[in-house]
Order: structure tokens, then C-alpha cells, then sequence
């Protein structure tokens, strides 16, 4: 094969697989505002969190299971906890949610500064997603195992999600309110209490995503910006409050950025920021969102 | 909860009692006080290593002074206050942080910042304050002082191209290194790295193949490790710091690359080695120089490192690049207004002139000043290797004493005739 189409499809698996992390990452943010409206500010300090719950249940164990775990949970507890404290105490108040979620990210942050310090914290993989993996068509025939992996944990996540959502009661409650909360309301279902679940989960999979990037990359302080960064254009270039959307716009989002680090990585940056805009001039609602 | 009553009577009390606090504070002793503004980065990639840098500063300041209760230092005639501020890497906030200091804060002296385009950024900022003094921090870049400097701007820290002193030549000569892939990030300190490496690398027949200039901050690097030549190299040469090198050598790692490896100086500082994780192992037999050796053995460096140590009970193993850097900076500047007794009259004219005179015996050699107000200075080669205690550590190959900003080529050499950038110098 020749090596410009080996270098080509290498760039498109580290795209696919980048995608996969910014997938899991605006999966809880969007899945946020398609029921509550809420833009979530501090989903990022979320992340951070989880990613740092992840490292101590880590060097307690040694079990990147339990990692998981540990982020996933610690961060449900914590999303409880913002919701029943503040959020609904402003429901329906779109913007001051989003300010006090402001207000929130930066004191987890500084308190996860003044617990870890600024050091840098890793993961190592599970067992199973150790070492690489013999691809034939990428450069040097292999290829990072964990980065293949996290492809599965994406696709077991959007699975998950689609069957919550699809198949279970709570699901039909979540899509109702997307459509139209006040008449959900009106037939007698518990609205504050599907938020309350909605916001819980969806703070969980911040939680999740930050011990699945911390294996992958690292965590160190300033991370929480660049998540909360990712998962805005994500779900603005794939459409608010849309699954969908957010596979979509995690896939032109991690392409765009492994594509432009590869063959102009002065640009890479940008490029992303010029995609974002050219969504926004053309569907202002993004690629699957539905006007407002 | 108490209600709204209470609440404002609460916070009146809080007022009265700040204003008691400050009215204490201002009476205790009655020396005059010199604002001392401390800039360096506490958020983003360098937050590390702009905590350990403050560490240096403190530390200068233990050395010749002793913390009163109010915080401030007593020196011999003068108390010194020390403002902190932290920046984020970026040369807009360190400006915004340095003119706050010195337009708010009105302080006398600034040291900072940290990295280099800041340190750019900083010195043209400091020719608009003719009157107030710029001590660098740890920023490197050559022409923070080599070309069109500040004449009020000094740098007892030397730059990033005297930090490579001696590794091009141990690279080619000894290593046997012909050619190198160069990673590295794409800014102001890095070119500056990489151009002091090629100077001797370059000068003593090596190749650069290849050079990937990566943005700042980047953390995804695996379409750089992929680009990287699979064979054909010797060595790559690695100019990251902090996170951002842990995120490389951890991907390049997982891809299975097997590559030697040439650290600029930041890359296998202690604030990289410190982090766990698989991909160290891969780090051992590393090459790199910059001012500082863990394991040096003169006096000076070995008293300073049981100082450090027991002045910060939660630094680092070692001080790092950027503890020396500001406690050097800081060391110069004591010494100067040790000169002049702490007068900053007259525009602090008299203490720039002095300033500009001192030297002095660091931990690591012998620091002096050219004419540009830039250090001449040490600097050593390194190797990464596992101590005794299984904690990765620079292992001093070889030392250089005396670097000038040019490493010896002269100024009218045509490695220096243009400044260091992306494409200059280039032996391909």
C-alpha cells in the first residue's frame, strides 16, 4: 500500500477513535440540555472530577474497573446533589442554571487543584486493552489496543443510551419532556423527578468519560476547559439535545482535529472553529437538531 | 440560616474587623516596604511548574531575609513584600497579570514569567515602565534579551538555546546520532531549544529530517507519532513540557514506537519524571541538558537541594528547572538591592546599575551578566537513569561552565544571523 494511503488511514483511526472519547464526553452534556435546556457549564469540572475519582480509586486497587466505577458513581452522587440543591430550585430558569453551573465549575476545579495539586495523573489500561494490536493497513502495522477500545466503550455507551431512551418507561418520559414538558406534566408524570434522573445520568457519564480519557491522555488541571470546550462544539455542530448529533458532530470534531494536526498542524486549532462556524451560518440548529 | 438582620450586622463586624487587621499589619515595624510582584503560571500546562518556580522565589527570600507574622520579609533595612500572581501560559493573560501588578499592585520589582512567549511579551511591556525593573522568571526565549532588548528588563536565568550547551556535539559524537526527527511545540522557548540543539548538531554534521511543530497544548498526539519516520532516524528529539510530554511519550509508547529519544529541557524535567505511569520505562538512556543535574555533587547545589527540602515539605524530588530559575532571578535581585540598600529612588536608577554588576556563586556555577543584562551561566548534560530508590533522575554526563547566549559561535555567526523560528536553522 502506498504510504501516503497508509498515513491516510492511520490519521482516520486516531480520528475515529479521538471521536469516540469526545462521543462519551458531550453524550451526558447533550442528553442535559435535550431534556432541561440546561447548557450544563460545568460538565467539563465533571469530567475532571470523575477523572480524578478514577486515579484514586486506581492507585487504592489498581482495578481500572473499579476506576470506573469509582468516577462513574462518585459523580452520579455529586449530580444528585447539584440538582436537588440548586437546580431545582431555579426550574426553568434557563440562564440562571447555566450561571450557577458556571459558578460550580470553577469551585470543583479549584477544589480538585487544592486536593491533587497540578500534577499530572495517569490510568493504565485494563488488561484487555494493554499493548497494540496488529492492523495491516496502519502506519508500523499496529496500533494503540485502549484507543480500539475505547471505540467499543463509545459504542456500548450510544447502545446504552439508545435503549434507555427506546425502550423503558423513563425513556418515553425523557422524549415526551423533550417534546413538550408542560403536557407531560399535565398527564401526571413526575417531571423534577425525570430531571432529576436525566441530570444525575448525565453528569455519571461525565464522570465515566474522565476515567476513560485519563487512560487514554492524562488529567491535569485546565482539562475541565477543554472537555467543556469539546463537548459545546460537539453538540452544536451536531445538534442540541440530539444522540445522534453528538456521534456525528464527536466524528467531524476528532476527524477534523487528527486531520489537521497531521497535514497542517499550524491550523489544526482553527479548523475545527471554521467548521463550527460554517454549521452554525448554514443550520443554526445543528446537523440533526430541530429549530428551537 | 440566619436571616437578613443578622447577616448585615455580621458582615459590618467583618469590615471593622479587616480594617483593625490592616491598621495592625501597617504599624508592625517600621521599616519601608519594597513590593516585590512574583509572576508565574498556576493553570494549564505549566502549573507545575509555576508553583515550583514560587518555591524558588520563597526560597531566595528565606535565604537573606527572615518571614514576619505579616508575611512580608525582614531584610537589613527594608521589608519585602511578595505579590503573587499566576498566569496560564498564554502571553495575554501575563500581560494582563504583570500590569495589574505593576499599575495596581504598584510594585517595585517583577520577576516573572515563566514561559517564553510570555517573557516576550513581558519585555515589551517593560520598555512602556522605563522606571520600574523586569527580572525575568524562567522564560527563555533568545530574544527576550538577545535582540532588541529592554534596557530594563534583566535575565539571570540563561535561555533556551544555552540550555542545550553541549548536546548537539554528545548527541553526534558520542551517541552516534546522524539523524533526527524533531517533535516539539510551536512557540517562542521551543524554537529556541531546538535551535541551540541544531547550532552544535547541525555544526558538528548531523541531519534533521523532519520537524513537527505541534500547537500548544495540544493532547492528542498519536497523527504525530504516526508521522514520525518509521525508520531512517537515530533519535527523536522531544521539545514538550508537562502534560503535554506525559501525553506524547505515553502515546508513542502505546503505538509501540521504539525510537531513542533526545529531551529539550523541560521534557525529563522532575515534574514529567515524577508522574506514574508505564510509559517512564521507556525514558531511561534519554539524553538532554539544561541548567540543572539532580545528582551534581558541588556544595552550593547540594546545600541549596537540603534547603529546598526542608523549607517545602511537599515540593518536588528535586527542584526543578524552574525552582533554579526563580531562585537565581530572585538571589540577583537581593543581591542588588543589598548594593544599594534597598534605595529605588530616582526612577530605581541606581539599582538597575547595580543590578546589571551583580554576580554571584548559584547552586548550579557561576552567574554573570553581559551586556544585553542576560546571564552567562552553566549548563550541563544529562542522562536519564534510575536511581537507587527507583525514581528516574538526570544523571550529569557533562558540565560546561561560563555559556554565553551565543554558546561560543559568536554573535556574527550565521547560525545567529537570523532569529531562531520554525524553519531557521535547517540541515536537512
Amino acid at each position: 500500500m502506498p504510504k501516503a494511503l497508509v498515513d491516510f488511514l492511520t490519521v482516520l483511526l486516531n480520528g475515529v477513535t479521538l471521536a469516540a472519547l469526545y462521543f462519551v464526553v458531550a453524550s451526558g452534556f447533550t442528553l442535559i440540555f435535550g431534556l432541561m435546556r440546561t447548557t450544563n457549564m460545568a460538565h467539563g469540572s465533571l469530567y475532571m472530577l470523575g477523572a480524578y475519582a478514577g486515579v484514586s480509586a486506581y492507585t487504592a486497587t489498581g482495578n481500572w474497573l473499579i476506576a470506573l466505577v469509582a468516577g462513574f458513581a462518585v459523580v452520579v452522587v455529586v449530580g444528585v446533589v447539584i440538582h436537588l440543591g440548586l437546580l431545582s430550585r431555579m426550574a426553568g430558569q434557563d440562564l440562571r442554571q447555566a450561571l450557577v453551573t458556571i459558578g460550580l465549575s470553577i469551585i470543583i476545579a479549584d477544589l480538585l487543584l487544592a486536593k491533587y495539586g497540578g500534577l499530572t495523573f495517569q490510568i493504565e489500561p485494563p488488561s484487555v486493552a494493554t499493548g497494540s494490536v496488529a492492523i495491516p493497513f496502519v502506519v508500523n502495522g499496529t496500533y494503540s489496543a485502549y484507543r480500539l477500545f475505547m471505540i467499543a466503550v463509545a459504542a456500548a455507551v450510544y447502545g446504552g443510551l439508545w435503549l434507555v431512551l427506546n425502550r423503558t418507561r423513563i425513556g418515553w418520559y425523557i422524549r415526551a419532556g423533550i417534546d413538550d414538558r408542560d403536557m407531560l406534566s399535565a398527564l401526571g408524570v413526575n417531571v423534577s423527578r425525570v430531571f432529576l434522573f436525566v441530570f444525575a445520568l448525565g453528569a455519571g457519564l461525565a464522570g465515566l468519560s474522565g476515567v476513560i480519557g485519563t487512560t487514554a491522555l492524562s488529567i491535569s488541571p485546565g482539562e475541565d476547559g477543554r472537555y467543556l470546550l469539546s463537548s459545546l462544539v460537539v453538540v452544536i455542530v451536531g445538534g442540541m439535545g440530539s444522540l445522534g448529533g453528538a456521534v456525528i458532530g464527536a466524528l467531524i470534531i476528532g476527524l477534523s482535529e487528527q486531520i489537521g494536526l497531521f497535514y497542517a498542524p499550524t491550523y489544526s486549532i482553527f479548523i475545527t472553529f471554521v467548521i463550527m462556524a460554517a454549521v452554525l451560518a448554514v443550520r443554526p440548529q445543528g446537523l440533526l437538531g430541530r429549530p428551537a | 440560616m440566619f436571616g437578613a438582620k443578622t447577616g448585615r450586622g455580621l458582615v459590618a463586624l467583618m469590615f471593622v474587623a479587616s480594617i483593625a487587621a490592616s491598621a495592625c499589619g501597617g504599624s508592625s515595624g517600621g521599616d519601608k516596604v519594597i513590593k516585590i510582584g512574583g509572576l508565574a503560571t498556576l493553570s494549564g500546562p505549566f502549573a507545575v511548574p509555576g508553583q515550583d518556580g514560587f518555591r524558588g522565589v520563597e526560597q531566595a527570600l528565606a535565604k537573606y531575609g527572615k518571614k514576619l507574622a505579616s508575611g512580608n520579609w525582614q531584610m537589613d533595612g527594608y521589608q519585602i513584600q511578595l505579590i503573587k500572581e499566576g498566569s496560564d501560559a498564554t502571553p495575554a493573560v501575563a500581560l494582563e497579570k504583570a500590569k495589574k501588578l505593576i499599575e495596581q499592585d504598584n510594585v517595585d520589582i517583577l520577576i516573572g514569567p515563566l514561559s517564553g512567549d510570555e517573557g516576550l511579551a513581558v519585555k515589551d511591556y517593560a520598555k512602556t515602565v522605563p522606571d520600574k525593573t523586569f527580572v525575568n522568571g524562567s522564560s527563555a526565549a533568545q530574544d527576550t534579551t538577545f535582540r532588541d532588548a529592554a534596557p530594563n528588563f534583566f535575565r539571570f536565568s540563561t535561555d533556551g538555546a544555552q540550555w542545550m550547551a553541549g548536546l548537539g556535539k554528545y548527541a553526534f559524537t558520542t551517541k552516534g546520532y546522524k539523524n533526527v526527527a524533531i517533535v516539539a511545540e510551536d512557540y517562542s522557548f521551543p524554537y529556541t531549544q531546538v535551535g541551540g540543539f541544531m547550532y552544535e548538531f547541525c555544526a558538528a554534521g548531523g541531519h534533521v529530517v523532519q520537524k513537527n511543530w505541534v500547537p500548544l497544548g495540544t493532547k492528542d498526539y498519536s497523527s504525530v507519532v504516526s508521522n514520525l519516520p518509521t525508520s531512517g532516524v537515530d533519535a527523536i528529539y522531544v521539545a514538550l513540557g508537562g502534560s503535554d510530554a506525559v501525553n506524547f511519550f505515553t502515546q508513542y509508547n502505546q503505538a509501540g514506537g521504539k525510537a531513542k529519544f533526545i529531551g529539550g529541557s523541560i521534557t525529563v524535567d522532575q515534574s514529567v519524571l515524577s508522574v506514574t505511569g508505564s510509559f517512564k520505562d521507556q525514558l531511561a538512556g534519554t539524553i538532554a541538558a539544561g541548567p540543572t543535574a539532580d545528582s551534581a555533587t558541588n556544595q552550593e547545589w547540594l546545600d541549596y537541594v537540603k534547603a529546598y527540602k526542608a523549607q517545602f515539605t511537599d515540593g518536588l524530588p528535586f527542584p526543578g528547572l524552574f525552582a533554579l530559575s526563580y531562585y537565581n532571578e530572585t538571589i540577583g535581585v537581593l543581591e542588588g538591592l543589598k548594593a544599594v540598600k534597598g534605595d529605588l529612588s530616582n526612577k530605581e536608577a541606581a539599582f538597575m546599575a547595580a543590578l546589571a554588576k551583580v554576580s554571584f556563586d548559584g547552586p548550579t556555577g557561576h552567574v554573570s551578566l553581559d551586556a544585553n543584562r542576560q546571564a552567562i551561566s552553566s549548563n550541563y548534560v544529562t542522562e536519564v537513569q534510575k536511581g537507587a530508590d527507583g525514581n528516574l533522575q538526570n544523571v550529569v554526563i557533562s558540565k560546561a561552565d561560563n555559556v554565553d547566549q551565543t554558546l561560543g559561535l559568536g554573535a556574527t555567526s550565521p547560525f545567529l544571523a537570523q532569529p531562531v523560528s520554525r524553519d531557521f536553522p535547517s540541515c536537512p
